[in-house]
């Protein structure tokens, strides 16, 4: 059972990471495929918080009658990480905004595809 | 016990972002996506990092897709059945990379690997050096400022992209879909509907 809980962290973030791969090969979405990339990139910074803690540690903000603090290096590379993958997600969604506006959809396997509007309007009124 | 509660919300909540094809509701659930992460991270102690996701993770960048959202269709178009391959290609990667898990340090352990190298002598350090009490901040701007100044180019950079993208009039639309001139209406409609 410890041997289960010692790793637990482990996968579930290997878990969370193949879900956003899948997310990011498997959809024709190109918002979709940034959402993907962010649930990789969230994957990875609790990989290395969970680094960082120490069991019965605290926050490392100095302060009386704490002795055990966790490792506050991987929290500075995470917030580094954290504002960094947001100017990444903004520079993707801007070219996504500049694909839609020059080719009318963001949808990978439909660029420039004419009939596209008129096809989705229809499933969208049938509702799927 | 409470992080592995979060972690499980955290895997049906992923699952749910793949899965769902309206856009709106797959910002909504990344903003809750976002927010469950920001709790671990309180949980795992680090709560400077919790801060910044929340503010950052679900509220930010919720607002650019929105913005996107705006602009583009919000229903994604539906592919038919699962792609065999994708799941293949992920499937190998992910047992690739749990064989790989079994060779990580315990999780917590206070003599792992990460624990023994400079993390102590932050710990004991920053405060003599710095005078501030909260380590990440010293840590941040004084012991690894120059990887700080990094991130600001890193973010200049991507100011000036975004803006280089978004600054040109999209006059071309006319030369690459000549017969399009009523398509902005015709989707205005389609989010109404």
């Amino acid at each position: 059972m410890m041997t289960f809980l010692s790793f637990f962290n482990y996968w579930v973030v290997i878990a969370l990471m193949m879900i956003g791969f899948y997310c990011v090969i498997a959809r024709g979405n190109m918002v979709k495929k940034i959402m993907g990339l962010n649930l990789f990139q969230t994957s990875v910074f609790i990989l290395f918080i969970s680094a960082g803690k120490v069991v019965g540690g605290s926050t490392p903000i100095l302060r009386d009658g704490v002795e055990v603090y966790s490792n506050p290096l991987p929290h500075v590379l995470i917030l580094t990480a954290i504002v960094v993958g947001v100017a990444i997600t903004a520079l993707g969604l801007a070219l996504a905004v500049r694909i839609q506006e020059a080719y009318g959809s963001i949808e990978d396997d439909h660029l420039g595809d004419e009939d596209d509007d008129a096809e989705l309007a229809r499933m969208n009124r049938e509702g799927r | 016990m409470i992080d592995i509660g979060l972690l499980l919300f955290l895997l049906v909540v992923a699952i749910a972002i793949v899965k769902v094809r309206d856009l709106f509701a797959a910002a909504m659930l990344f903003a809750i996506y976002s927010l469950l992460s920001a709790a671990l991270f309180a949980v795992l102690d680090a709560g400077d990092v919790a801060l910044t996701e929340a503010a950052v993770g679900a509220g930010f960048s919720t607002i650019l897709v929105l913005a996107v959202l705006a602009l583009a269709r919000r229903y994604e178009h539906p592919t038919g059945g699962h792609n065999l391959l994708a799941l293949f290609v992920v499937g190998v990667t992910g047992a690739a990379l749990i064989y790989a898990t079994l060779d990580l340090p315990e999780f917590g352990a206070a003599d792992n690997p990460a624990q023994i190298h400079v993390g102590p002598h932050y710990i004991e350090q920053s405060y003599p050096d710095m005078g501030v009490p909260n380590m990440v901040a010293a840590v941040l701007a004084s012991y690894r400022s120059i990887d700080t100044m990094g991130e600001v180019f890193v973010i200049f950079a991507a100011a000036l992209g975004v803006y280089a993208l978004l600054s040109v009039k999209p006059r071309r639309r006319q030369f690459v879909l000549p017969r399009r001139p009523r398509s902005g209406k015709a989707r205005d409609e389609d989010d109404e509907s």
